[in-house]
């Protein structure tokens, strides 16, 4: 490790520290009521990894894990969708500019009605709530997908296209090697911040329509008072999205080896 | 004589193109005429906004004429009622670099033969290596990617990759325009050994006379907007061409022939320039 990424790491601890030190003051030392009632975070640490944890939630609790796998399962199916969808949906804007009228006017109206209020009409709609919370969830997610495409693709700079003609290249040809390679800076973008955007609204999804789930978890903790419980399941959820967060940010790292170590492009 | 030699001839007859002809209707380029013989080195000078780009991009096929035509070996290739259809029989290398980032230099290079089926992948990337070997050693950068070469390297490279089409012509828009006074000089020298081990025509279009005067064997020097052929000037000097050429009486005897009629069309963009703005 060099000198400076070694100065980086103390600094992210020294960070966390500052935080939990703050944190624990607040709730100890602060004559606010409202601090009074938060757990601090030596007493949620203490659950976290408590063997009989006493609200029920702890790393060696199996229902831990059946919360975690059911959220991470719908964040996924929903992202998969989204991913399926929405990046063909945003080539084929950017293609064609018959499907870009069609669509564009579709998703500029969509797109601003915030994913909780899609709830209700989800639940009446679709056959099960499990699948509600899912489609809100992927909701989200295509969009950010979708438009993040298509301005990969709008911003190709049509030299290469023209580049690729003279070369010899058919359609088939110019969409695989020019238009797909060429907008994946842009789509991984996407994806990232659909990704965030699927974790933010699966949560709120599952404290109003799932029996469980970590949204659901700190819910039902709220409502039974087990507040290092909630803590529990929001830490869970930042970690989990964090995750998912970088693993598709080191996919797009392989994927674009071309972009790292580069002197840029002299144009 | 070499076959390829005898092919590549591009005759342009009074071609025109309008831009937007129902609206503001820019005339780019009128009645632009010339004759470029089978492995001529041209250059094109004009002032900014002549029309050079558009003439190139007619010869190219991306954009249709809306007059005259275009012929490359008495084959009509750019006509008002013609389909424009790029092809690797005139390749261009672009004024901003279009090398595809997302490809190795080799992958750039043989790009154009397996897209065209004329090579299979193996044969083309003998024919790579020995290409870029051959114009100035750049087989070694084979498996770098563009953005990790410089500015001249990139340049090459996307000559090479122009060249592996065995293209009759060879269109070159501005492509050292970027570059520092050095740099360009050692492109120069690069672009003049790579015409002579692969003599295609090369339509080479810049702002710059000496630069056209020291590559070319006939330098076009075009009025401003609409874009004609205002003057034609064959540059007898002696190939390979040096350095020292450049303070040779017949250089600048040749220089001083065309810098007033450069000077005056620059002029007149330039006053008209002003006038649009004002
Ligand atoms: N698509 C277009 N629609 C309308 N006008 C255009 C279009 N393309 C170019 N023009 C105009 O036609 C004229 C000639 O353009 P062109 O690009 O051929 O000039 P150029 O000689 O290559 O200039 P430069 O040296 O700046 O590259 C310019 O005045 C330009 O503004
Ligand atoms: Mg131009």
């Amino acid at each position: 490790m060099t000198p400076l990424q070694t100065r980086k790491l103390w600094r992210m601890g020294a960070g966390y520290l500052i935080a939990f030190t703050l944190w624990y003051l607040s709730v100890k030392w602060l004559p606010l009521a409202a601090f009074a009632r938060l757990p601090d975070p030596v007493t949620v640490l203490k659950e976290w990894f408590a063997p009989e944890p006493a609200y029920g939630i702890s790393i060696f609790t199996g229902a831990y894990y059946k919360h975690i796998i059911a959220s991470t399962l719908r964040a996924f199916a929903a992202f998969i969708l989204a991913v399926a969808l929405g990046v063909p949906a945003g080539i084929l804007m950017g293609w064609s500019s018959t499907f870009h009228d069609y669509a564009a006017a579709l998703i500029g109206l969509l797109r601003p009605i915030p994913p909780l209020a899609w709830v209700p009409l989800a639940i009446l709609l679709l056959p099960a709530a499990e699948v509600a919370v899912v489609y809100v969830t992927f909701l989200v997610a295509f969009f950010a997908t979708t438009l993040n495409t298509l301005v990969g693709v709008k911003a190709i700079d049509p030299d290469y296209l023209r580049a690729a003609r003279c070369l010899g290249a058919n359609r088939r040809d110019l969409l695989r090697d020019i238009i797909v390679p060429g907008a994946l800076p842009q789509i991984f973008t996407g994806l990232q911040i659909a990704m965030g955007a699927a974790w933010f609204s699966l949560a709120a999804g599952e404290m109003i329509a799932a029996q469980y789930g970590l949204g659901f978890l700190i819910m039902d903790a709220y409502n039974l008072i087990q507040y290092p419980t909630i803590v529990i399941a929001m830490v869970t959820l930042g970690i989990l999205g964090f995750l998912s967060s970088a693993g598709i940010r080191l996919l797009g790292d392989r994927l674009m080896r071309w972009r790292s170590g580069a002197m840029g492009l002299h144009r | 004589m070499n076959d390829v030699l005898h092919q590549g001839a591009l005759s342009i007859r009074q071609a025109g193109k309008i831009y937007d002809p129902a609206g503001a209707a820019v005339v780019a380029l009128e009645d632009c005429s010339a004759e470029i013989r089978a492995g001529e080195f041209v250059a094109i000078v004009g002032p900014s906004g002549c029309g050079k780009s558009t003439l190139l991009n007619a010869i190219a096929g991306f954009d249709r004429l809306t007059s005259g035509e275009i012929l490359l070996d008495g084959v009509t290739l750019a006509s008002p009622g013609t389909e424009p259809r790029p092809g690797p029989q005139r390749v261009v290398v672009f004024q901003h670099g279009a090398l595809f980032p997302w490809m190795t230099v080799l992958e750039n290079v043989i790009y154009g033969p397996t897209r065209q089926r004329v090579l299979g992948a193996d044969a083309a990337r003998a024919k790579a290596l020995d290409m870029l070997r051959r114009c100035g050693g750049l087989d070694t950068a084979g498996q770098r990617y563009p953005g990790q070469l410089s500015s001249g390297m990139q340049r090459r490279v996307e000559i090479v990759r122009a060249l592996m089409n065995e293209p009759k012509v060879l269109l070159l828009d501005e492509p050292f325009r970027a570059m520092d006074t050095v740099s360009k000089s050692a492109m120069h020298r690069h672009l003049l050994d790579i015409h002579a081990l692969y003599p295609k025509t090369v339509l080479f279009i810049t702002h710059d006379l000496e630069e056209a005067l020291f590559l070319a064997d006939t330098v076009y020097v075009m009025t401003t907007r609409p874009g004609r052929m205002k003057t034609m000037l064959r540059v007898n000097l002696a190939r390979p061409r040096t350095l020292d050429m450049l303070v040779s009486h017949e250089y600048l005897e040749l220089k001083r022939q065309v810098v007033a009629g450069v000077h005056e069309e620059a002029q007149k963009a330039f006053e008209r320039g002003e006038r649009e703005l004002a």
